[in-house]
This record gives C-alpha cells, sequence and structure tokens, in this order.
C-alpha cells in the first residue's frame, strides 16, 4: 500500500477514536452543570450524588480524550507534512488558540471539578464545573474553525506558486467566520449535547429496570431527556443549515451525499439506495422525486449541479459518502422519535411504565455515537480529494521524509494500543455503572473515611 | 550577528516561554515518575500520585500549546521536525498515551498485578518521555541533515548519537532531580525521609551528566558557544545556572524544600536560556548543509499572523497564569488521600 493511503487511514482511524471521547465529555460536561445546579438550588443530596458519579465517569472519558487528542495535535506535523507547510499560517493560529484559551481552562478546572470536593466551596466548585463545560465547548470551538476553514477556505490568499506555495492569512475573521463554521459547529456541539444525553438516559434507563437507585435515576433521566428533546431538534435544523451550505459551496459533495449525477436533471431525494458508481445509478432506492430541488431552491423542477459536471478527478467517492450520509439522517429522525415520545410519556406520567421504551433507551446509547462517527465520514470523505477544498490535493499534502513502512508500523500500533484501550475503557465503565452511584458519608471521621476508601476504591 | 526586536524574534522568545514553562511544570510530574517504581508500598504510591494527581494534565498543555504555537509561528520546524523525527515522535506519543491512562486507571482496580503493571508504564513513559525530549534537544544542537527544499534526509538512527543520547540522559536525570525535589515538599514522614536521600542521588547523577555535556559541548560544538564569544554579558546566565544548580543541596539541607525547588526550576530556565541563545536565530540547524539551516525568518509565517497570534497571547496568557496560580493555591501543602483521590 502507499503512503497516501496508510496516512489517511491512520488519520482516520486515530480521528475517529479520539471522537468518541470529546462529545461525551462535551455532552456530560453541560449535564454536570444541570445537576449541579439543581444541588446548589434544592440542597437535595440526591443531585449531589448524583453529580458525584457521573463526574466519575467524566473523567473516565476525559482522561481517554486527552490521551487520544495528543495524538492528534502532533499527527499534522507527523504525516502531513505538507499540508502543514501550506496551512500553518491559518490553521495552526486555530490550534494554538484552542491550547491557550479552552485546554488551560478545561485541565485547570478539571482538577477542581474531580478532586477538589474538599478543597473548596461549594460555589466554587459549582463555578469549576461550569468552566470546564465551557472549556470543552471552546475546545471545539477551535477546531472546528479549523476544519471548517478546510472545507470552505476564506480570509486568506495564495503566496508564492508550485512547491512553494502556501495560503497566508488575509482576515482573521473572515477565517473565523468562513461559510462553514457556524453550521458545523452548531451541529457539532449538538450532537456532543446528545451523545452525553443518551450516556446518561441509557444507564439511568438500565437502573430503572433493574430497580436499583431508582430515585435517582429518574431524576437524572429527566434531566438528560429534556436535552436530548432540545438537542434532537436543534440538531435537524442545523443539519438542514449545514446542507443547504454544502449545496452553496461545494456542490460536489452535496451531489455525492446524493448520488446524483445529472447536471441537467432535477433531483430528488432518496431514503436510501446503493450507489453503482460506474453505471452512475442508484439501486433498491426509494426517493422523493425533486425533493433536493425543492429543499435547495423551493422549486421541484429545477435542475441540481451533478458529479457530472466535475472532472473525473475532482469527485469524491460517492456510495461511502451516499450510505454514510443517509444513515446519519435515519438515524437523526429516529433520536427525534425516541425523544418526542419520551417527552409525550412523561407528559401523560407514564414515563417509567414500560419496559419496552426503558430497555429502547438503554441500547439508544449506540445512535449518536454512531451517526457522530459516519457524520464526519461523509463531511470528509465527502470532501475528497482536496485536503483543502479547491486549493490542496490529499495526495499532495503528504509528508516527504516519511514512507510507507514507517506509517504502517505506526497505524498497527495505534490499532493494537487503541483497541486495548478501548476495551479497557468499556471495562473500566461497566464497572463504575455496576457499583453505581453511592453517598459519601462527610459526618464520619476522617480516619473511617480513609479506611471506607481503601476497602471499597475502585 | 545582528540582533533586530521583530515579531520572528518575539515569537522565539514566546516559544521558548511555553517549552521552558512545560519543562518546569511537566518536568516535576515526569521527575516523580522516574523515580516512581523506588517507592515501595501502595499507600506511598498513591501518595506520590496524587501529588501530581490534579496538576499534570495541565501542565501537559504547555507542551500542546507549544506545539500549536510552533504550527502556527513557524509551520516549518513544525513540519520538519515531526515528520523528520518520525519513529522518534511515534514513540513520544504511544507513551504520552500510557502515562495518562496509566495515571488514571492505576488506583482503579485492587488488584496487585494490575496496579503493578500501570505503576511500570507510569514510570517507564515518564523516563522514556524525558529521554525522547532530551535526544531531540540534543539533535538541535548537532543539526541534522536538511535539503533545499527544507527537508530532512537523514535517518532514524543517525538521530542517535553518544551525544545525543547524553543530552537525553542529561534531561532524564534533571526531571529525576527537579521531581524528587517536588515530592519533597508535598510529602511528610517516613515518604518524605526517603525522597530526600533519592533528591541527593539525582543531583549527583545530574551534575555528573551536566559536566559532561557541557564538556562535550564546548569541545565538539563551538559554534554554540559564538553568541557568548561575542558578547560577554551573557556569560552571566551561565553563571546563574552554575549558582542555581549549587544552591540546591544547600536548601535541601537546611530543609527549605520550597526554595530548593524554586532553585531547581531556575537551574531549568537558565539551562533553555543558554540552549536558545547557543541557537539563536536558528532553530533547526542543518549540517553538513548550513545555508538549508531553519532560522526564525525562513521558517515563519507572515508578519499579520504572527501580529495575531500575539494578541492571542496577550489575551491569553493572564488567564493561564491566573488559572494556574489558583490551582496550585487550591491544591498547597501536603498530599492527603480522600475519597475524590486516585
Ligand atoms: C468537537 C470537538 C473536538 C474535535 C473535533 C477534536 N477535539 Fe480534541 N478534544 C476535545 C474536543 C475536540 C475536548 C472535548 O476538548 C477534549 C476531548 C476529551 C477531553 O477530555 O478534551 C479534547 C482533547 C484534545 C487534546 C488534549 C488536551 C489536553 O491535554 O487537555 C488535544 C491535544 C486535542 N484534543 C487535539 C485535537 C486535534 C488536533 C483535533 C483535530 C484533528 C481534535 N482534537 C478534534
Ligand atoms: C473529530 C472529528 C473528525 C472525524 C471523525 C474526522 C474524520 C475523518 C475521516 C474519516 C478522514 C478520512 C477521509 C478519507 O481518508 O477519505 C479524515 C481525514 C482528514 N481530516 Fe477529518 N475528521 C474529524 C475532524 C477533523 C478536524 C477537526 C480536522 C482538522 C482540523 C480534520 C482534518 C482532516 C485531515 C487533515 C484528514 C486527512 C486527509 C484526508 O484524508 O482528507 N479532521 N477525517
Ligand atoms: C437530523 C438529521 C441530520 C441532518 C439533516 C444532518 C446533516 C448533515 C450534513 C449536511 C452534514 C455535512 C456538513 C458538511 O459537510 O459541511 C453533516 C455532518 C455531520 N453530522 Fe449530521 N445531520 C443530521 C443528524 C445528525 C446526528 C443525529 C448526528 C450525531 C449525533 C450528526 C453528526 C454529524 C457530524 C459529527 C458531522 C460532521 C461535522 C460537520 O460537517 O458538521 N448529524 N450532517
Amino acid at each position: 500500500m502507499d503512503v497516501e493511503i496508510l496516512a489517511r487511514l491512520q488519520f482516520a482511524f486515530t480521528i475517529a477514536f479520539h471522537y468518541i471521547y470529546p462529545p461525551l465529555s462535551i455532552g456530560l460536561g453541560v449535564l454536570l452543570v444541570f445537576m449541579e445546579g439543581m444541588y446548589l438550588k434544592t440542597g437535595d443530596k440526591i443531585y449531589e450524588t448524583m453529580t458525584r458519579f457521573w463526574v466519575k465517569v467524566f473523567a473516565l472519558t476525559f482522561a481517554v480524550g486527552v490521551a487520544t487528542g495528543i495524538v492528534m495535535e502532533f499527527e499534522f506535523g507527523t504525516n502531513w507534512a505538507t499540508y502543514s507547510r501550506y496551512v500553518g499560517d491559518i490553521f495552526g493560529s486555530a490550534l494554538a488558540a484552542e491550547g491557550i484559551f479552552a485546554f488551560f481552562l478545561e485541565s485547570g478546572f478539571l482538577a477542581i471539578l474531580v478532586f477538589g470536593w474538599n478543597k473548596v466551596s461549594p460555589k466554587i466548585h459549582f463555578l469549576s464545573t461550569i468552566m470546564v463545560s465551557f472549556g470543552s465547548m471552546l475546545s471545539a470551538v477551535w477546531i472546528v474553525v479549523a476544519n471548517s476553514w478546510q472545507q470552505t477556505p476564506a480570509g486568506y490568499h495564495i503566496v508564492g506558486e508550485g512547491l512553494e506555495a502556501r495560503a497566508e492569512i488575509t482576515d482573521f475573521w473572515e477565517m473565523v467566520f468562513n461559510p462553514s463554521s457556524i453550521d458545523r459547529l452548531s451541529h457539532v456541539l449538538s450532537g456532543a449535547w446528545l451523545a452525553g444525553a443518551f450516556l446518561v438516559i441509557s444507564v439511568s434507563a438500565f437502573y430503572i429496570i433493574k430497580k436499583r437507585h431508582v430515585e435517582i435515576s429518574k431524576k437524572a433521566l429527566k434531566i438528560a431527556l429534556s436535552l436530548a428533546i432540545f438537542a434532537s431538534l436543534f440538531q435537524l435544523f442545523t443539519g438542514h443549515n449545514s446542507a443547504q451550505g454544502v449545496a452553496e459551496t461545494q456542490p460536489a459533495k452535496l451531489a455525492a451525499f446524493e448520488a446524483h449525477f445529472d447536471s441537467s436533471a432535477a433531483a430528488p431525494l432518496y431514503l436510501f439506495g446503493w450507489v453503482n458508481e460506474d453505471e452512475q445509478e442508484v439501486k433498491f432506492g426509494v426517493a422523493i422525486p425533486g425533493m433536493l430541488s425543492y429543499l435547495i431552491y423551493g422549486d421541484a423542477s429545477r435542475p441540481v449541479t451533478g458529479l457530472n459536471a466535475f472532472p473525473e478527478d475532482e469527485r469524491p467517492p460517492v456510495n461511502i459518502v451516499f450510505q454514510t450520509y443517509h444513515l446519519m439522517v435515519a438515524i437523526g429522525m429516529l433520536l427525534i422519535a425516541i425523544s418526542l415520545f419520551g417527552a409525550f410519556l412523561w407528559w401523560r406520567g407514564k414515563l417509567f411504565d414500560y419496559k419496552w421504551y426503558l430497555y429502547a433507551l438503554v441500547f439508544a446509547v449506540l445512535l449518536p455515537q454512531i451517526a457522530n462517527q459516519i457524520g464526519w465520514i461523509s463531511a470528509e470523505v465527502g470532501r475528497q480529494p482536496w485536503i483543502v477544498y479547491g486549493l490542496l490535493r490529499t495526495s499532495e499534502a503528504l509528508s516527504k521524509a516519511v514512507d510507507a513502512n514507517q506509517v504502517l508500523f505506526s497505524l498497527i500500533l495505534f490499532i493494537v494500543i487503541y483497541l486495548f484501550l478501548f476495551v479497557l475503557f468499556i471495562y473500566l465503565l461497566n464497572e463504575k455503572i455496576q457499583k453505581g452511584p453511592e453517598h459519601v458519608d462527610e459526618t464520619l471521621d476522617t480516619y473511617t473515611q480513609q479506611k471506607q476508601i481503601f476497602s471499597t476504591k475502585n | 550577528m545582528e540582533f533586530t526586536f521583530d515579531l520572528n524574534t518575539i515569537w522565539f522568545i514566546l516559544i521558548g516561554v511555553l517549552l521552558a514553562g512545560y519543562a518546569f511544570l511537566d518536568g516535576f510530574d515526569l521527575g516523580v515518575g522516574t523515580i516512581y517504581l523506588f517507592i515501595k508500598g501502595d499507600t506511598n504510591r498513591r501518595l506520590a500520585l496524587n501529588s501530581i494527581g490534579p496538576v499534570w494534565d495541565g501542565n501537559e498543555v504547555w507542551l500542546v500549546t507549544g506545539g500549536g504555537a510552533l504550527f502556527a509561528a513557524f509551520p516549518h520546524v513544525y513540519a520538519t521536525v515531526f515528520s523528520g523525527f518520525y519513529n522518534a515522535f511515534m514513540l513520544l506519543i504511544f507513551m504520552l498515551i500510557f502515562r495518562a491512562v496509566a495515571i488514571e486507571f492505576r488506583s482503579k482496580q485492587p488488584m496487585q498485578w494490575w496496579r503493578s503493571m500501570w505503576d511500570r508504564a507510569f514510570s517507564v513513559s515518564s523516563i522514556l518521555i524525558a529521554f525522547l525530549m532530551g535526544v531531540a534537544i540534543g539533535n538541535i544542537i548537532t543539526g541534522i541533515p536538511l535539503g533545499a527544499d527544507k527537508e530532512f534526509q537523514g535517518t532514524f538512527l543517525g538521530l542517535i548519537t553518544p551525544y545525543t543520547v547524553l543530552v537525553g540522559l542529561t534531561t532524564v536525570a534533571l526531571f529525576m532531580m527537579h521531581g524528587s525535589i517536588y515530592l519533597t515538599m508535598k510529602t511528610e514522614g517516613d515518604l518524605q525521609e526517603k525522597t530526600k536521600s533519592w533528591v541527593n542521588n539525582a543531583i549527583i547523577f545530574f551534575v555528573i551528566c551536566y559536566t559532561t555535556v557541557t564538556m562535550a559541548t564546548l569541545i565538539y560544538y563551538p559554534n554554540m558557544t559564538l553568541h557568548f564569544v561575542e558578547n560577554e554579558w551573557l556569560f552571566l546566565v551561565a553563571v546563574l545556572n552554575m549558582l542555581a544548580i549549587a544552591n540546591i543541596p544547600r536548601e535541601i539541607h537546611h530543609g527549605r524544600e520550597f526554595r530548593a525547588f524554586l532553585s531547581s526550576g531556575a537551574a531549568i530556565f537558565s539551562l533553555l536560556l543558554l540552549f536558545a541563545i547557543g541557537i539563536f536565530p536558528n532553530l533547526v540547524l542543518s549540517d553538513p548543509n548550513p545555508e538549508h539551516s531553519l532560522n526564525i525568518y525562513n521558517a515563519a509565517s507572515s508578519q499579520k499572523t504572527l501580529g495575531i497570534m500575539l494578541t492571542i497571547a496577550m489575551i491569553g496568557v493572564p488567564f493561564v497564569l491566573a488559572y494556574t496560580i489558583s490551582i496550585y493555591w487550591v491544591f498547597r501543602g501536603k498530599v492527603k488521600l480522600d475519597s475524590s483521590s486516585y
């Protein structure tokens, strides 16, 4: 295999693995603010126990998020050196801003959130919780801005020619608010809220089914469900905005989303299908005729730019983009259905009465995770063959000093190590869940507390 | 050499400050890792881990931000060094991963084998991280083969020479000293008595390495001393460095751990300053073709970006200092284990 494929595989694998954790950290962070806020407001110990339990889970996801995030920070330099030279002027500042504004904030206040229960007053602790949550969202801001610039470049000019060419910034704010930043940021954040909300929902539903920690779980489930109701609807809204943005700025990607080849025809909207790229048609598809044209232009008969309008070497792979995109949208609709049905039951006072619904909630934790992963795949593969849309090809962005064996070897190591990490993560998470929320008795003297910690600590 | 105080120079200094902050802060928690396996008994090890528990992640952010700043200010250095030292960086990355999860996972299970596995992972990764960083610095001093296209043209094995290994060892020794002083500061009783004896051993180890490196540099890499020859005031930095090191055993002897810690911090800062003065205005020396060296001009981003980044830094740095100081303030004093400990 050549360096390009290997480097792409490695990047895709490491970022996809990293991206299991940030959404959980971001989503849980928001919920922790609600939980601890309830505690401060009501003074009810049950919310404190709840917060402490989820802080432990948060610390676990955060740790793996940090460990895998450091890889990403360096991988641009190790595997994509030419790209780094090309975009450093622009991309680097976003990455540095992320470090200065977001990571310091997160990691600093995380210390108080996790270790500071007995060191600071409840108010200061709550402030730290807010800061950690805010910091994690801020880091999403900068990294998504950087990524959006690479999808829809703005506020730059090209200096030098041939091998020496590189992008230099002309307008910082135009770079930050490039055409896709806001749409993608809101979509990514809301996907992260869904990931966190459904983790809490799933674990709470599990406890309710097992009749353990029932009181606390009912309260936690309601908090998380409220966020899920909002975020699932917001997801549709922001996703729709993204799609309209893509139609305007990356027409080849949009055409791949819907496997639309013929530029002279109105475009249908597929519910599902299988794309045969050679014959340029969709097999086994079910579509609403003219619907895509209608969504974009408000006119069902207006033609939409198809893939045939682009030279062969400027088209993304179609089927994978089509499938991942459609599955994401399907999951989005399913999440809306699940959340709204929950809202309905809640309103009727029957939220916890149906076993099958609770079981569905237990498994629903996987849905936002899958959607987050494949959402990125459709956005990133849909951008191919460009690494910076319209400016730099992925094949030209590699490190010249690195050969295929080196990348292959590191890729294999990443796979082994990450699988190991993943198994450990699931194992420890499961342990935490099995053990459940527990109340720490502050009235005991320090010695007894210590003894308890040593005997039960895990 | 002419010294002009422009944006490029400012960024040379700022990146130096970030990396020095990293060496000062992460230096002590890596240092705790280097002596960690000498600590016997589960409670003692947990005390050691918890002494760095709340702060190690924040310390590592100095490295992450330093990396980001290097990418932004001198993209060619970021690209050349990271791709050129590919295998070494991958090893470093794997060690950083293991270290982060070892700290987090270790105390989560009571089994003996589980804990000793993560204990080893934590210690070995700390030692290797320190060593690899030293080797990288060593290679900057010796120079590496660069082409006209700014790309690295050497091999992985070419990076490992007696000199670079020596700089690696010196870095391990330096952090060992720094970390054991930190532990002395944070612990009490038996454990503190033990750590005190490690401080002394670490100082001896460091002084031996340091003297050897200094001699080797003077003999083989006299280019590092050019600026000192041109401007003898700069020699004060070297004097300061030696005084800082000599002051450590004195403060330890008098039981003033905090001052000893500041002294070893001063030693770290002045060492890095000597290094920075030595290479300025270059960032990566090219050997054998010095005209291909990457310096603060041919490797830099545009003036516009350097200016924007300076604004970002001026807004951000006060916040960073404020958080850092408050966190250390909240967690001041001797470590105690409680329900939220590792
Ligand atoms: C949507 C948000 C998001 C996205 C797209 C990414 N990250 Fe991430 N990253 C986070 C959100 C995040 C976070 C929420 O801030 C993390 C994850 C879990 C955590 O604990 O902090 C984090 C951790 C994290 C860390 C460790 C920070 C520390 O030491 O505290 C680094 C260096 C990076 N990330 C770098 C990257 C890079 C270079 C990415 C792109 C290629 C990237 N992340 C994608
Ligand atoms: C965190 C969520 C992200 C996910 C899940 C993701 C996913 C992917 C995937 C699947 C690929 C492989 C595409 C292919 O090989 O065809 C890829 C490539 C890439 N992405 Fe992303 N991406 C994410 C975020 C980012 C961000 C934030 C950036 C930049 C700041 C980025 C920059 C790149 C680059 C440089 C490549 C390699 C070149 C390429 O194959 O296009 N990605 N990403
Ligand atoms: C409800 C229907 C949904 C629609 C219409 C939709 C639409 C879109 C579109 C058009 C993109 C591509 C944006 C681009 O390439 O610039 C995208 C990307 C993405 N989607 Fe969705 N989406 C939906 C649901 C979801 C859900 C439920 C999740 C996760 C919980 C999700 C997560 C993502 C992610 C992580 C990306 C990549 C980041 C980005 O490009 O913004 N989406 N989505």
